[in-house]
């Protein structure tokens, strides 16, 4: 037997090729005849279709051109409420809406050809932000703006008031952020009524696009074959958009017969696709004069954009976590999605719950000051414990100690001394150092019974040769999955990590094993993936072909005499929810996830009185995460999740401008360089989680939640200015610190 | 392209080979390295010379090949990602990027790698403030850049223990 791969850092499965160049991503793949697609895009953002005009001086006959008209099937986007177009027809709800593509041999003629295509609308009254949606100043959408909406209620909240010593209000914002994942959303598609569709594409989610495509052309689902091309990353950013750029790449393939590949510029994938859902969270929270939570009341809004896409479960996810790791006996929460005439916002990695973490984190910074405690003392008085309830009423099980995780954070990053010495050196000096914190947990897997829903599937086949494919859908988009699914294999049936092959996701070959996204696919996925080794190990012993304790050498003989003797050597494996796991969909109650991510992270930071700059100086991420796997990666996806988290508090800011973005470039959307990032150090604690593969729980989401209000609590104690939303440029700071200013002249 | 604009004969060293076609003047290095020379390690990020994810070499000058007209690379010597491993033998900032974690999604790998390498060829010894100078044109999505560094410092030891 091999000794336990699962907890060492091997190295990255698909590693070589992608340090060579070798790695093939979509836009490197290339088929004979293969044309280049392009979209012709709405520049209103509401109104109607009232005349297209096709610029004569190009041969308009060299081009595939394909509008509503043409689609065979359902003109939606399948997938939780079917109201997104693929093309729109008549009217438009948003800048950069498709409404008719074109195909060419020659990308810079099709190119040309776009911008040929001239559009005049009609405009109708359109709503660009959240507050005018909520007031209903149009109604864009349904009866009332509202996309989702979801009531928790625990205890009664409504009798803390009068009995509290005190109440603090607040209202917090975050912006909307790009994923900017380095390569850009890309598919090609090959399609014909004989064949069916078959996209090769860069995504997160191979059945997502399958669903789609189904109803986009009214096809069976073997009709429809959808396979992951190398990923350059995702974040999010490539859940449900594939859906869309794959159907109309689909459709150019399906009218002229020839293989389409549709590639976006930095530009149009900025401009045009998802980004995160721009907030508002208002906190009003009761406290007793020894600072013990009474009374939680939080009211949490998100902008969705023109159309539903995934808001109302980035909603749910925001909603719940909203009220965050402590214990508290009376809480309300009240949330809406609500539309607005801007591109739909989806997916990106925290899911809602970056959003709500951030007010909350905020918000009990500043109830710790105005009853006088530290902000540490606040929250360890109010730390969930095991056996207590969270905003949704689940019992915690889990042995969490955010006590202990705290303290260690707090002196992994010299908190307490670094704070005194700040608040001594800050005097006179026009460079402010100020430290911070945030608690928080994320909870891993589909929330509530979503992943019964899901009931997903993972694979397993022994060659003869004595080599295991694992067969699953979940995609390497970097996170490390090949080599996280391949560890856990080989340590499952002993053998060792490069006895195990990953097939490439490709839903001709794979089951559905659920999409890539809600830090699952470790977790969830990991644990079939552990089960269906056992499986295939334990059909070889009952067989009588291998026994106990047997070599590698014993497991190819018995493989080679299985498929021989009985054919294919295949195990499967289904998910089962852990017992006692209840969730009631109608209330909003009960065990939302399986298991929680915990964490405390520090922020060390500098903020410059002269340029309004903010430097994060250094930044101490500590979690539990169940049994972690493989420490590089690991480690890996925190340091990553952190700059991403650091962007989302300083740099990244998405100016809207008529509901389209205005700084769609890499040149004036900044996000953190090698020369931004501090010493990021990630520090793990391990408490295996029974239900995951060797006791691992979700990890990828977790970082962003955290990142940006331990910024921003630093900030405010490096200046004494409150600010209240992120991203927090040189402007607001600026802006912040005049008010401030001002307030102080005149007091 | 109007139809007044011919394609130009170029001549240019590319990994060490000799190599010679037809492409517009002013056709971007990073189009011709792709679909004419099939060399598709080399990604296009941003277009814009910002994300540095088609990083090549010209002439041993680090350049982002996304803003390069073809006519320039005329005569020159061009190293791309698929130049940097003597044959199956990697060169010591991949061995390093695949030991340290500095790859995760992949796409900015290549030119992160022609930035380090060129990098360790100018400072065979940088300090930290040089790695981050160093690689503060090749922007990464998915590390942090923490594996990176580490990477960067891990290959500089190998290579200084070779030397």
């Amino acid at each position: 037997m091999e000794s336990a791969i699962v907890g060492q850092a091997v190295p990255r499965k698909e590693g070589r090729e992608k340090v060579t160049g070798r790695a093939r991503y979509v836009d490197d793949l290339r088929f004979p005849g293969m044309l280049q697609g392009a979209t012709v895009r709405s520049s209103c953002p509401h109104g109607k279709i009232s005349k297209i005009t096709f610029d004569p001086r190009i041969r308009w006959d060299e081009f595939t051109i394909v509008t509503a008209k043409d689609i065979p099937g359902e003109n939606c986007v399948s997938l939780l409420v079917n109201d997104q177009p693929y093309l729109a027809e008549g009217v438009v709800n948003h800048p950069e809406e498709a409404i008719l593509l074109l195909a060419h041999p020659d990308k810079y003629l099709v190119e040309e050809a776009r911008r040929s295509v001239s559009i005049e609308y009609e405009p109708l009254p359109p709503v660009f932000t959240l507050d005018d949606s909520l007031d209903r100043k149009e109604v864009i959408w349904g009866e009332d703006n509202v996309l989702k909406a979801y009531l928790v209620e625990k205890g009664n909240v409504d009798e803390v008031w009068t009995r509290a010593d005190l109440v603090v209000e607040g209202e917090y914002r975050t912006g909307a952020q790009e994923q900017l994942y380095i390569e850009n959303n890309g598919v090609i598609a090959v399609a014909n009524p004989q064949d069916g569709v078959t996209i090769w594409g860069s995504l997160q989610c191979p059945y997502y696009v399958q669903k789609a495509l189904m109803f986009l052309f009214g096809l069976a689902p073997e009709k429809v074959r959808v396979v992951q091309a190398e990923t350059g990353g995702g974040f999010g950013g490539k859940e449900e958009y594939p859906s869309v750029i794959a159907g109309h790449a689909a459709l150019l393939a399906w009218k002229s017969g020839i293989p389409v590949k549709m590639v976006y510029d930095r530009a149009e994938d900025m401009a045009a696709t998802t980004k995160r859902h721009p907030s508002r969270t208002r906190h009003r929270t009761a406290v007793t004069k020894d600072g013990k939570l009474l009374g939680m009341e939080i009211d949490f809004v998100i902008d969705g954009g023109a159309y539903t896409t995934l808001s109302p479960v980035v909603l749910s996810r925001g909603t719940i976590h909203a009220a965050g790791p402590y214990f508290c006996s009376n809480v309300r929460i009240r949330s809406c999605a609500v539309a607005s005439n801007t591109p739909p916002q989806g997916a990106f990695r925290g899911f809602g719950a970056p959003q709500s973490v951030f007010a909350l984190e905020r918000h009990m910074d500043h109830v710790a000051r105005a009853i006088g405690l530290a902000p540490e003392e606040f929250r360890r008085r109010n730390f969930i414990q095991p056996g207590e309830t969270t905003a949704t009423g689940q019992v915690i099980h889990e042995n969490v100690n955010m006590n202990h995780l705290l303290e260690r954070a707090l002196m992994l990053s010299d908190y307490h001394a670094k704070t005194e010495r700040y608040a001594r050196e800050n005097h006179g000096s026009s460079i402010k150092r100020g430290m911070g914190f945030a608690a928080f947990f994320h909870g891993a897997g589909f929330t509530g019974s979503g992943e019964e829903h899901l009931a997903s599937v993972v694979e397993l086949e022994a060659t003869p040769e004595g080599i295991v494919r694992v067969m699953a859908a979940s995609t390497e988009i970097g996170q490390g999955t090949n080599t996280v699914f391949s560890q856990i294999a080989a340590d499952a049936l002993g053998l060792g990590f490069d006895r195990i092959e990953i097939v490439p996701p490709d839903t001709s070959r794979v089951p559905n094993s659920g999409p890539t996204v809600a830090s699952r696919t470790c977790m969830i996925v990991g644990k079939l993936v552990e089960s269906a080794a056992h499986g295939l190990k334990q059909t070889l012993i009952a067989s009588g072909l291998l026994k106990q304790g047997y070599s590698a050498a014993d497991f190819e003989r018995a493989c080679r005499a299985y498929v021989k003797k009985r054919g294919p050597l295949k195990s499967t494996s289904r998910y089962q929810p852990p017992p006692g796991i209840h969730w009631d969909d109608a209330k909003y109650q009960g065990d939302a996830y399986g298991a929680y991510a915990w964490a405390v992270y520090v922020a060390d930071v500098s903020v410059d009185l002269v340029t309004y700059e903010v430097q994060v100086k250094d930044f101490v991420a500590l979690q539990e995460v169940g049994k972690v796997l493989h420490p590089v990666l690991a480690a890996g996806q925190i340091e990553g999740g952190v700059a991403q988290g650091i962007g989302f508090a300083l740099y990244e800011n998405v100016v809207w401008n008529n509901g389209r973005m205005s700084n769609g470039q890499l040149t004036n959307y900044i996000i953190p360089t090698a020369v931004d990032v501090p010493p990021i150090r990630a520090f793990f604690e391990e408490q295996p989680y029974p239900y995951g593969p060797s006791g691992a729980k979700g990890i990828g989401e977790l970082p962003l939640d955290g990142t940006a209000p331990a910024i921003v609590n630093a900030i405010e104690n490096a200046t004494g200015v409150c600010i209240r939303q992120v991203p927090v440029t040189p402007e607001v700071l600026m802006e912040a610190l005049g008010v401030a200013e001002e307030v102080g002249k005149r007091a | 392209m109007p139809e007044s604009v011919q394609k130009i004969a170029i001549t240019c060293v590319v990994n060490g080979e000799k190599k010679t076609f037809r492409a517009y003047p002013m056709a971007r290095l990073l189009d011709v390295l792709r679909d004419e020379l099939a060399l598709t390690g080399t990604k296009e990020g941003c277009g814009e010379g910002e994300c540095g994810a088609c990083t090549v070499l010209l002439d041993g000058e680090l350049v982002n090949s996304c803003l390069v007209p073809v006519m320039q690379a005329q005569k020159s010597e061009i190293t791309t990602i698929e130049g940097i491993a003597s044959g199956k033998q990697l060169h010591a900032v991949q061995q390093a990027f695949i030991d340290c974690g500095g790859a995760q999604c992949g796409i900015c790998t290549p030119g992160m790698v022609m930035s380090a390498v060129n990098l360790l060829e100018r400072i065979p010894s940088p300090s930290e403030e040089e790695i981050r100078t160093g690689l503060a044109g090749n922007l990464c999505r998915c590390t942090g850049y923490v594996k990176i560094f580490e990477a960067v410092v891990r290959a500089c030891q190998a290579m200084e223990g070779k030397a």
